[in-house]
């Protein structure tokens, strides 16, 4: 069993390049909606599966390292009312760690399931609830603007993890080894 | 995907490159709060107008930026359009008059000008960083960066995240570049030509040796962090580290200014609003 210290280098490592994956997906892998900002974003399916197997902490700090940086330079200022709230939305996915232990292998019906109904209330909260409001308040933009890509975002953001999300999960526990799967000989 | 997306650093030998990178993050992130915040176009204009000249003495050649301009002002133009198709009379609700230029009073489309004065507000606060952005993009060594985001408070740890990332982004770009290559010769369409599903799919068959390569790449990076006790100590010294001078505290003492005169306008105006309709 890894021991304390090296899971939190693991982590640190695992932000780094969990960042540097969603950066280049959100800049590269960006399918626009017509809606300004919002686009069918790849990279929040992938941050499902680094939150899974790394936990909050990593997932959350990438999305946001990766969001940010994203919004630096491809806009020249960061949009942080969606930043933050991205990064919320990681440290949610981190959150399903326990749950799902995708590092022991097989994940059952059930658990795909609970995993999908979780990040469509969590991307809900996040898209629906938090992030308009902060625009409103922050930025003082008109409410019905705010709410249109709000809910476009909650809905793209969806279904990525649905399919993305779930695909790379469904994949990633199969690469590994099964908790269990050996017996000893008698 | 022929366009260099990543403007890069280059050390162009100005006292911005100079400056340490600290204080360009201090700065950048004191002023973009501010700009957040405020809708005082008077203090949004001279922000813009010092960044503009901040931005000649940069010495950043005009094509080296011309493509991500043209992309932030694309966005721009798109929200403010569709703003107006929203909210054609939220100036009106803010500023507390109306002054018609086009269109009838009580019809959904009318342009007044206290929506087109907010709608310029806005203009200002989605550019007004871009300049100062770019600056600091262009004239920070990434590895300073991560040094200076150590000095400002941030854990070492988050910051050598962040060094990673930005150390791998290349990387990861390239490793996308090829993957993407060897799958098109062995035909899978991803350009324009191709429906959108098969697209999506052409997609996900780069998306998963991408991802899965990179799962390993974070064992190996860790396990050499480790080796090389990452992690043991309670600090870390930068090699990248610069030290505060002259100019350093020179530039921190005209952004505090800055923000400082912000906030007394929040007070003389009564609000986060300059009102120049009520005079």
């Amino acid at each position: 069993m890894p021991n304390k210290q090296s899971n939190s280098i693991r982590t640190v490592v695992a932000t780094g390049i969990g960042a540097a994956i969603i950066f280049v997906l959100m800049k590269f892998v960006a399918i626009p909606t017509g809606i300004p900002n919002t686009q069918f974003n790849v990279a929040i399916g992938f941050a499902a599966l680094l939150g899974a197997i790394f936990g909050p902490v990593a997932a959350g700090l990438a999305v946001f390292i990766g969001h940010a940086l994203n919004d630096f330079i491809t806009y020249g200022s960061p949009w942080w009312t969606w930043i933050i709230v991205d990064g919320l939305v990681g440290v949610a996915f981190g959150l399903t760690k326990n749950r799902l232990k995708v590092a022991d292998g097989a994940l059952k019906k059930a658990k795909l399931v609970w995993f999908n109904i979780y990040q469509i209330i969590v991307n809900f909260i996040a898209w629906v609830l938090l992030a308009p409001t902060g625009d409103i308040i922050i930025y003082h933009e008109p409410a019905s603007k705010v709410y249109l890509q709000g809910i476009t975002t909650w809905i793209i953001d969806s279904i990525s993890v649905a399919i993305i999300g779930t695909l790379l999960l469904v994949l990633y526990a199969r690469t590994r080894t099964q908790r269990g799967s050996l017996k000893k000989e008698k | 995907m022929t366009h260099q997306l990543l403007i890069g650093y280059a050390d162009r030998q100005t006292f911005l490159n100079r400056l340490s990178g600290s204080t360009k993050l201090l700065c950048f992130v004191g002023l973009s709060i501010i700009g957040m915040t405020t809708y005082d176009t008077r203090y949004l204009l001279g922000i813009m107008v010092l960044s503009l000249i901040l931005f000649h003495f940069a010495k950043i050649k005009f094509h080296e930026i011309s493509f991500v301009l043209s992309v932030i002002l694309g966005f721009s133009v798109l929200n403010l359009l569709m703003v107006y198709v929203f909210a054609p009379h939220y100036g009106v609700s803010i500023y507390g008059t109306e002054h018609l230029l086009l269109g009838h009073h009580a019809a959904y489309f009318n342009l007044t000008t206290e929506q087109l004065f907010y709608e310029f507000n806005l203009l200002l606060k989605y550019t007004f960083m871009v300049p100062l952005a770019l600056i600091f993009l262009m004239t920070t060594n990434p590895s300073e960066f991560a040094a200076s985001l150590n000095r400002i408070g941030v854990s070492y740890r988050i910051s050598y995240s962040v060094a990673i990332a930005l150390r791998y982004i290349p990387d990861v770009q390239s490793d996308y570049r090829t993957i993407s290559l060897a799958q098109q010769a062995r035909g899978f369409e991803i350009s324009k030509k191709a429906s959108l599903m098969t697209r999506a799919r052409g997609g996900v068959q780069i998306l998963l040796p991408l991802i899965f390569s990179s799962l390993d790449r974070i064992e190996t990076i860790s396990q050499a962090m480790e080796l090389r006790r990452f992690g043991k100590g309670k600090r870390r010294t930068w090699y990248m580290a610069q030290r505060f001078r002259r100019n350093d505290y020179l530039a921190l003492l005209i952004v505090g200014a800055l923000i400082i005169l912000g906030i007394v306008l929040f007070k003389v105006n009564g609000g986060r609003f300059w009102n120049p309709f009520h005079a």
